[in-house]
């Protein structure tokens, strides 16, 4: 597998054009009204100028307001509303422009959604898809920050996505629109400028896809998701430069997840580390590490299983607080390397 | 309207409903279905007290009329959404009796095929799209339905039952607020009982009529005598095919109480602030089936004679489903996980 994620700057050398991750997100949706009529859309801020981070461009005036829905601010009711419309027929898409916001959802998500099949004996399915986004830094601080992923991902019932590429940004939102389950989209306003060729758009069966690996390698596996993966690739890169070469895998999907892919990769490198932008304490990055030490001969392992996370505190307004509060590729490298140059005997006693 | 006076007076009300004679076969079938109700809930109610349901079971005995009189308006493509006391809106809209019974029972021919229990009823081919415990969880799903009735243009309506309890939930406000602004053929029903749970109307709210809330939201409402079939079905006529004509949401608060406690098969005496004996004998005073059936009998349309033979008749039918969802077979054990996801494939 070649590398996935390039550059923002990388020139085409072909002249094709390089699409970006937010382009991405505006292609799919345009993608999803056009074809499939019973598609809508209801959220804060998609009739905005600003057209929520310039993802749902001109999305009103093209398919119409009937079909695009800037809602009243009730994110319970308009969350409820899309799991009601979604079980008679329809698409629906909600919109929450900023996932801290999306708190005041918990039930329609967490109890109704998520359930609904399950208490229902299977005769009823909410086809309803959830886009979160997580928009962080600038000093935006402890409620304009969150990336709840984890905390969703522990729900069985809610199928959760997080691409972390220009492709993935446009072919998993498609998926997740077309797939049966309730799916909760997450796109981070990090990634928009990422930029890659895109291939023909593919309809994927969401139910189907399994964690990517992004980059091959022998000394390491690191595991991200989202802008996660984006960092755990720039790391990779650097750690290239002093021959450690790193496996990186890109989970796409947190729930559920398809552990085949990280546990080969496991067996081969030996090592593990996760990187992930939420909390530490029930956290995905403790999930994997220890799903993959579960299918696993722990013996194998030639060091600890380590993570990057967020500190377990809300984040910081000031921005020399919030400077050491993400996790960022130096902290990725340098754990690395001491992690490979350790001797293994030296981690004997741990095992 | 602010205050509900004389409707939340249980000494008022307690004369034979005023009825049409050239409605009689309705009011036949009201009544049987009323019936029908009290039946299963005093027969579940049996199951819940002798152990053999374990569910949480929120039995609706003397609330009878609201669902009956509402259901008449409705059709098969509308959508209405329950709550945890839903097992008169179920059967009201034709809901099978012994997959409710089996459903009680946790086994696999249940109307959620033993998965949801008392508080997760589904009958979808009639109607009814389901029913949860989470208090006014269902109304924005029946906002939704209503919204893409609208889509469909086809005249559906989407219907919520909830209690006066719901009204103390926020995203009922929102709901409102919503459906109003996007003019959704929504209704809004409130079986306003004067109880949540132990805690009457006077100890949560400043006044007793919800219908404020939908004034609020320039929604058009009526406030009805629950325990009069007649005037629920006449209200929720006029609210419904307002809706159906494009002219949005329609809210209908039917005044009503609860025989028996919040859950399960005690009368819940004492456990509250007001709920006495006397309040519930007063109540068992205005009850829906015998005021319909003494107007029944006053207009000559039917019988005590043929109203026992209906008795006999639904005690019958009641009884043999018993036994039938007593003999049903449980759920498969590898069945567990079966219904978490709709599609498959992952691990």
């Amino acid at each position: 597998m070649s590398m996935r994620l390039l550059d923002p700057n990388k020139q085409n050398l072909n002249g094709q054009r390089l699409t970006s991750y937010s382009e991405a997100i505006q292609i799919a949706f345009e993608y999803l009204l056009e074809k499939y009529p019973e598609v809508f859309i209801l959220g804060q801020g998609v009739w905005s100028p600003w057209y929520v981070g310039t993802t749902m461009k001109g999305l009103d005036k093209k398919f119409g307001k009937e079909r695009v829905i800037d809602s009243p601010v009730s994110e319970w009711a308009c969350t409820g509303l899309g799991v009601g419309a979604s079980l008679f027929g329809y698409k629906p898409i909600i919109i929450h422009p900023r996932m801290d916001f999306m708190v005041l959802a918990s039930d329609p998500l967490v109890n109704q959604a998520a359930k609904w099949s399950y208490m229902l004996g299977g005769q009823a399915n909410p086809q309803v898809t959830i886009r979160a986004i997580i928009n962080r830094g600038g000093e935006q601080g402890a409620q304009h920050s969150q990336a709840l992923h984890s905390w969703y991902a522990h729900i069985p019932g809610l199928r959760v996505v997080m691409p972390s590429t220009p492709k993935d940004a446009r072919d998993l939102l498609i998926a997740s629109v077309l797939c049966k389950d309730p799916v909760i989209y997450i796109d981070d306003r990090w990634l928009y400028d990422q930029k890659e060729m895109l291939s023909p758009i593919e309809e994927l069966d969401l139910s189907k896809e399994k964690p990517q690996i992004l980059k091959e390698g022998k000394d390491i596996t690191i595991v991200g998701s989202s802008y996660s993966s984006y960092l755990a690739m720039q790391a990779a890169k650097e750690l290239e430069k002093q021959r450690i070469f790193a496996e990186v895998i890109d989970l796409r999907i947190l729930n559920p997840i398809d552990y085949n892919i990280i546990v080969k990769s496991v067996e081969k490198t030996n090592r593990l580390m996760v990187v992930d932008g939420s909390w530490k304490n029930c956290g995905i990055a403790g999930e994997v590490i220890a799903s993959v030490v579960e299918r696993i001969d722990p013996r194998i392992l030639k060091s600890k299983p380590s993570r990057i996370t967020l500190p377990d505190s809300p984040a910081p307004t000031s921005k020399v607080l919030e400077d050491i509060y993400y996790p960022k590729i130096d902290r990725i490298v340098q754990n690395i390397e001491l992690i490979v140059k350790t001797p293994s005997k030296l981690l004997n006693n741990i095992f | 309207m602010l205050n509900l006076g004389d409707l939340a007076n249980p000494k008022k009300f307690i004369d034979p409903i005023h009825i049409d004679r050239a409605d009689s076969e309705f009011l036949i079938q009201a009544l049987c279905m009323m019936m029908l109700i009290r039946e299963t809930e005093q027969c579940i109610a049996e199951l819940v007290k002798s152990g053999i349901a374990n569910c949480p079971c929120h039995l609706a005995v003397g609330q009878e009329a609201i669902s009956v009189g509402v259901a008449r308006h409705l059709n098969k493509q509308d959508r209405v959404f329950g709550n945890h006391r839903s097992h008169t809106q179920y059967l009201a809209l034709g809901g099978d009796l012994e997959e409710l019974l089996a459903e009680i029972l946790g086994k696999a021919t249940g109307c959620s095929k033993g998965m949801g229990g008392s508080m997760h009823l589904y009958a979808g081919e009639q109607g009814f799209h389901g029913s949860v415990p989470i208090v006014a969880g269902t109304i924005p799903l029946a906002v939704g339905a209503a919204l893409a009735a609208k889509f469909d243009q086809k005249g559906s309506v989407g219907v919520a039952f909830f209690g006066d309890g719901a009204c103390e939930e926020g995203v009922l406000h929102e709901s409102l607020n919503i459906s109003s602004v996007m003019k959704l053929p929504m209704i809004f029903v409130v079986e306003n009982n004067l109880y949540s749970s132990h805690l009457d109307i006077q100890q949560r709210q400043p006044f007793d009529s919800t219908s404020r809330f939908a004034e609020a939201h320039g929604i058009p409402y009526e406030v009805v005598e629950g325990n009069d079939v007649g005037a629920v079905e006449k209200a929720a006529a006029k609210l419904i095919q307002r809706s159906r004509d494009n002219k949005g949401p329609g809210f209908l608060e039917a005044v009503t109480f609860r025989w028996l406690g919040h859950v399960g098969s005690n009368e819940d005496i004492d456990v509250g602030i007001r709920r006495s004996l006397e309040e519930i004998k007063a109540w068992k005073k205005r009850d829906p089936v015998q005021r319909l059936f003494l107007a029944l009998e006053k207009n000559e349309i039917m019988s005590q004679k043929e109203f026992q033979q209906h008795l006999q008749d639904i005690k019958k039918r009641v009884r043999q489903a018993k036994e039938n969802a007593l003999q049903a077979p449980w759920p498969k054990l590898e069945n567990l996980e079966s219904y978490v996801y709709a599609s498959t494939g992952s691990e």
